[in-house]
Parts: structure tokens; sequence; C-alpha cells
């Protein structure tokens, strides 16, 4: 349910924004799951060692990803899965819609997979006639509310348990006024039930796709995909074409590196390896484009396909933590997000480079080493060189560049500026400077440093 | 052009120069898997452990804690005592949805991360370790492994046309990250280590 808007991040965050302790709690929420998975990835002695195996396998697997495909290909076909390809996103769920088809329904369960939010795979299916339900319980909750999702692990994350008690009530029948966890998720489970149960096709998603065996591994906690998958005549697995590694031994490197890094637990309670399908049943697999062989050929930026999704970048950014999910307004939101995204559409996406502070929390964090924070600042450059970047920040970098060019310039702005906070405070505590929006101005300093040498160094 | 072939052109043409693979098996050990450790790691995902010396113990526990009244059902011969239904005779899978335990066997438990590895072969069908109510899963007491490498390996020697991890009950954290067990899978997950030695 990608959200169509024309507001860019910055204004975005400003409504996100509005209710203080809601942002603090998402903050402070974020920041303990990335508490947990320092705790979780310090109980491991080789853990750097761990994320070091898995950037190199993921820098092997894009620099053969060709061969690695079709060897896929070849032993999952060999398996009995049919396999798919798929240019677009367009393409992609029309072959999904073909398939429900064949398979002569018109409803479809769903597990997690962020590639269909990139396609726009409900929304396509849905002017079909085609019914999706989502599984996973905080897709379903986005889903009832008609929004997307704001965090790629954990979809629901900027909703307060009495708003999802009240989607319950008026989409599932419960008595007003209810918001114990516990209760809304057996309310869940009673009503996805009978959705696994009645539902011939299924969708998921693919965690990692095995070149040597042509099978394919999908993890959750709940077991929804494996629900939906093993109830289902159809299972239809949706991968992006940089899914592929190479051996089943390498899942080894990457399940010890996924969960750890996504919410600190050591393993998720699903990893399911689907190699064949049921006797009689069907399995097909798309592989998808969509903008990913484009990617692989910028050198700055086809690192950023090394991505397992684990969203450890989100969790610890300061910018992701206290602006949302949604204010990135695009199917993965966050770091990650912010330099996947302008590959698609630099013009759409120009102002997601920009909503970070480059401090390099991510790219210190990331399991399989990608340099996010680096990718953030060259993507700010091609964006400006190809003139994408909003008019108030070039009309503001001309201005810097002007004042910073000049000595006196800049020490005259330096003082009328000490000057203008100490004594015209109102002059910029106001609605017309946006910085000062969800911010408090700083004290100025007495002198500025120039000043304070020349009275105390200079003979 | 197919998309297949654009897609593999489009590849082959803007892939980097070939990068060679990592040697992994720098995290081989020559360490025998702690049974203490899965068991310890296990319970703090919300599995439980128990320990048995035969399947009659297995008998025993399962109907003092579910009754003659549940549904249950086991793939695990030794475990006949346990139910008479025979799982290649359901008439469809969806028969399954009111089972209220399943006891199957497991290959092994990962010491590092509490999960088994259950193939399609010990399920008979492989939504039964998912729908059921209550999971409870038989491994022996030697067949440990440290970490997921040597699960792996152990893996290899062997074939399935589906296999799982399974690591305690299914669970969720989605609303405002308050842990609930019991999400669309188990409620409850029981690992009954055997001991053949005593």
């Amino acid at each position: 349910m990608t959200e169509q808007t024309t507001k860019d991040h910055a204004e975005l965050a400003q409504e996100f924004n509005r209710d203080e302790d809601r942002v603090n709690w998402h903050d402070e929420t974020l920041w303990w799951i990335r508490e947990k998975r320092d705790k979780s990835a310090h109980q491991i002695p080789e853990w750097e060692a761990l994320r070091e195996a898995a950037s190199q396998i993921k820098n092997n697997v894009l620099s053969n990803l060709h061969d690695y495909l079709v060897q896929f290909e070849r032993n999952a076909a060999a398996n009995g899965i049919v396999v798919h390809w798929a240019a677009d996103a367009e393409e992609h769920n029309r072959i999904v819609y073909q398939l429900v088809s064949e398979a002569k329904v018109n409803r479809m369960v769903k597990s997690k997979s962020m590639l269909t939010e990139e396609c726009g795979l409900n929304e396509y299916l849905a002017k079909q006639g085609i019914e999706v339900i989502d599984s996973d319980l905080g897709e379903r909750i986005v889903q009832l509310a008609e929004e997307p999702p704001s965090h790629i692990v954990l979809p629901c994350i900027h909703k307060k348990k009495e708003e999802i008690g009240e989607i319950f009530h008026q989409h599932l029948g419960i008595e007003a006024g209810i918001s114990d966890p516990q209760f809304l998720t057996e309310t869940a489970r009673q009503h996805l039930r009978e959705v696994f149960l009645t539902r011939k096709a299924a969708l998921t998603g693919v965690n990692f796709a095995v070149a040597e065996t042509g099978e394919f591994v999908v993890c959750t906690n709940e077991g929804n995909a494996d629900m939906g998958a093993h109830l289902a005549d159809v299972h239809i697995a949706s991968m992006g074409i940089e899914k592929l590694i190479p051996e089943r031994k390498h899942l080894g490197v990457f399940l010890r590196l996924l969960t750890r890094s996504a919410t600190g637990q050591p393993i998720t309670t699903y990893s399911s390896h689907f190699k064949k399908p049921r006797e009689g049943k069907k399995i097909h697999i798309i592989i998808v484009d969509n903008g990913r062989t484009v990617q692989l050929g910028r050198k700055d930026f086809r690192n950023s396909l090394k991505c397992i999704r684990c969203a450890a970048c989100m969790n610890t950014c300061p910018v992701y933590r206290r602006s949302g999910g949604h204010s990135y307004h695009t199917a993965i939101a966050g770091p990650i997000g912010s330099i996947l995204a302008p590959n698609l559409d630099m013009k759409k996406y120009a102002d997601l480079p920009f909503a970070s502070t480059l401090c390099g929390s991510c790219s210190n964090v990331c399991p399989v080493k990608i340099d996010i924070h680096e990718q953030l600042y060259k993507w700010r450059q091609v964006l400006v060189k190809a003139g994408y970047a909003p008019t108030a920040k070039k009309a503001g970098m001309q201005v810097m560049t002007w004042t910073l060019s000049s000595p006196g310039l800049y020490h005259m702005a330096g003082k009328v500026g000490r000057l203008v906070i100490k004594y015209a405070p109102f002059a910029v505590n106001n609605k017309l400077n946006p910085w000062y929006t969800q911010r408090d101005m700083p004290e100025p300093p007495e002198w500025s440093f120039s000043e304070w040498y020349k009275q105390n160094r200079q003979p | 052009m197919t998309s297949r072939e654009s897609i593999l052109a489009a590849v082959k043409t803007n892939q980097p120069g070939r990068v060679k693979l990592p040697d992994i098996d720098v995290f081989e050990t020559k360490v025998k898997g702690s049974l203490e450790k899965f068991a310890g790691v296990l319970t703090n995902v919300g599995g439980r452990v128990a320990y048995v010396s035969d399947y009659a113990e297995i008998v025993r526990i399962i109907l003092a804690q579910y009754g003659n009244e549940a549904r249950i059902v086991s793939p695990v011969k030794e475990l006949r005592e346990l139910s008479h239904e025979n799982l290649e005779d359901l008439t469809s899978i969806h028969d399954l949805s009111n089972v209220e335990v399943a006891v199957l066997n497991a290959h092994f438990g990962v010491a590092e991360n509490g999960a088994v590895w259950i193939t399609e072969n010990e399920m008979r069908h492989r939504v039964l370790p998912f729908v059921t109510q209550h999971l409870a899963v038989v491994i022996n007491a030697a067949a440990i492994v440290p970490t997921m490498h040597q699960a792996y390996e152990w893996i290899s020697k062997t074939t399935y046309g589906f296999g799982t991890f399974i690591a305690g009950p299914s669970k969720t954290a989605d609303i405002e990250q308050s842990l609930v067990i019991g999400a669309h899978g188990p409620r409850s997950m029981t690992v009954f280590v055997m001991n053949t030695n005593s």
C-alpha cells in the first residue's frame, strides 16, 4: 500500500513530530531493539568475522550473479519449482494475477514480502478483483488501517495498542476499548486461522535463495508464511535477483547474523527451507529485477544490493527513530531505503539521502557491511549534479559558499548570529525558522574562537 | 527478448569483476554442542525442555499434561500409545486444523540458538508442526551441534523436500513490542531430550 504523496521527508517528519510523547516512545523503543541487537551480537566472539564473511559472500554474489541466477533456475526447476522472470513491478504483478487466475481463485493469503510492497501488488490485485490478506500480525494491522508498513521488520511500530484495539473493534468485531496485546493477538490468531484454512493460494517473500540446491528460505516468528504455504495448493514466492547466495552452507553465516541484527533473537522461530513442492501441489518463484540491474551497474551504489533486510540500520538511525517510517514515503524506509529508492526514481526520492546526519551508525551495525552513510553522501552529490536538489537547499548552499569563501563575511555573520540569539531571540525562535520547530535554539557563546584567540594568544 | 533474457543480459553487463568467495571453514570447531546451552537458549525463547530416558516417559508426560480427550497425533512409531490415528489416512490436510498436540522426531538441536531441525519425513504433513496448538519434539541428547555451521554440515548429508529450524513456540511482538506467545502456530513447544545411555 504505497502512499501517494508529494510531501518530502522533512514535511512528513514534521507531521510525525506533532505528538511528542509518541515520538519519544518510538525513539526509545527502537533504541531498545538496537540495544538488544548489541547484547546478542556481543555474545558471539566471532561476530565481526561473520560480518566480514557475509559481506564477502555478498560481494561474490554480485560479481557472479548471472551464473548464480542460471544455476538457481536450473536446480529449482529440477526440484519441480516453476521459475518466472519479471523485468519490473508491473510484470511481477501480472504474473501473480495470472497464477492466481489459473488456480481459479479470487482470494490469496500473503506473508511478509517487502518486494510486493515495492511492486504495489495488493492494489493491483484489488483492481483485478482479487482479495489479498496480509497474515503477518503487524502487516494485517496496517492493512486494516489502510496504511503502508512503517518498518520492514516491525510494520506497525508507529501504532499504539489503543489504536490497534480500535482497528480490531471496527474490522474484527471486538468490543471497543480493548488494548491488551495478548487479547488483540489472540483475536488476530482466530481471524487469520480461518483465512489460512480457506485460501488455496499463498504468496510469501524469500529471505535467501540457494543457487547450489535450488531451495529458498523464508524466516518468520509467527509461523504465518508456513501456515499459508503448506495449506494452499499454489505457493508463489517473490524474490529480487539479489536474494541469491552461492551454497547452502552460506546460510549458516546469514542465519546467524539476520535475526541477531534485527531483533536480538538468536534466530527466528521458523527458518523454513522450501526445496520441492508438496506432492501434487505447485511452487512458483518469481525472480524480479525492477531496477536492480541498474543499481548493479552503479559502481558507488551497487553494494546496497547486499542488504538482507534486517532493519538494524533503521533501529539505530537517529533520524528514522524520530521521524517515523512513513516520512520516507517509500516501501523500504530508513537509511537503506534512502539509498535504494533514488535508484528507482531520482526526482521522487531526491529528499531521502538528505534525511540523515551521516553519523555512520547504520554502516556500523549493518551485518553485511554496506557503506550506507557513504552512499547517502554520494547520492547527495549525484542528485545535486542532476538538478534534483530542493530549491531552498540550493539557495542555502550558495549563501554558505559565499560566506565561507570570505573571511570578513564569515566573521561578521558569526557575530550577527550571536547577537541575534542573545538580544533578539524572537527573530529566530519563530515559525519562519524551520530549525526551531521541534527544537530549541542553542545558547549563543560569548565570543567566537578567533575573538578569544586574539585576546589570549596573540602576542 | 524475453524478460529472462533481458534481465540476465543486464546482469552480465553490469555485474562487477569477479570477487572470490571467503573461506568459511574458519567457523568450524572441534568443540561439541552443549546440551546445557541448547536448553538455556531454548528456554529463553519460550520453549520447554524435558529430559527423558525412553518413549514411555514421553507418553506419561504428554498424557498427564493434555489428558486422554485431546487430539494428539504423532508419526513416531514408538509413540503409538499416544495416538491411534494414522496420519497417512487423512483425506485432507485441513483435517489437522483441530490437532491439540503433535509429537515429532527431530534430527538435532543447535546449541547457539535453541533450534531443532525437522524435515518433511518426520512431519508427514508439512503443516503439522505449524497448525498444531502445541508442539513436542524428540531429540537425542547427543544430537546437539554448537552452531549453524555444523548444522548445515549435518544437513548436507541428508535430503528433503522441505525442512525447517524451529526455535520455540510461535510468537509476535508486533503490538507495541509486547511479546505474545502463540501467534499463528503452536502456543507451546516442548523438546524431549532423550538420554539413551541412562
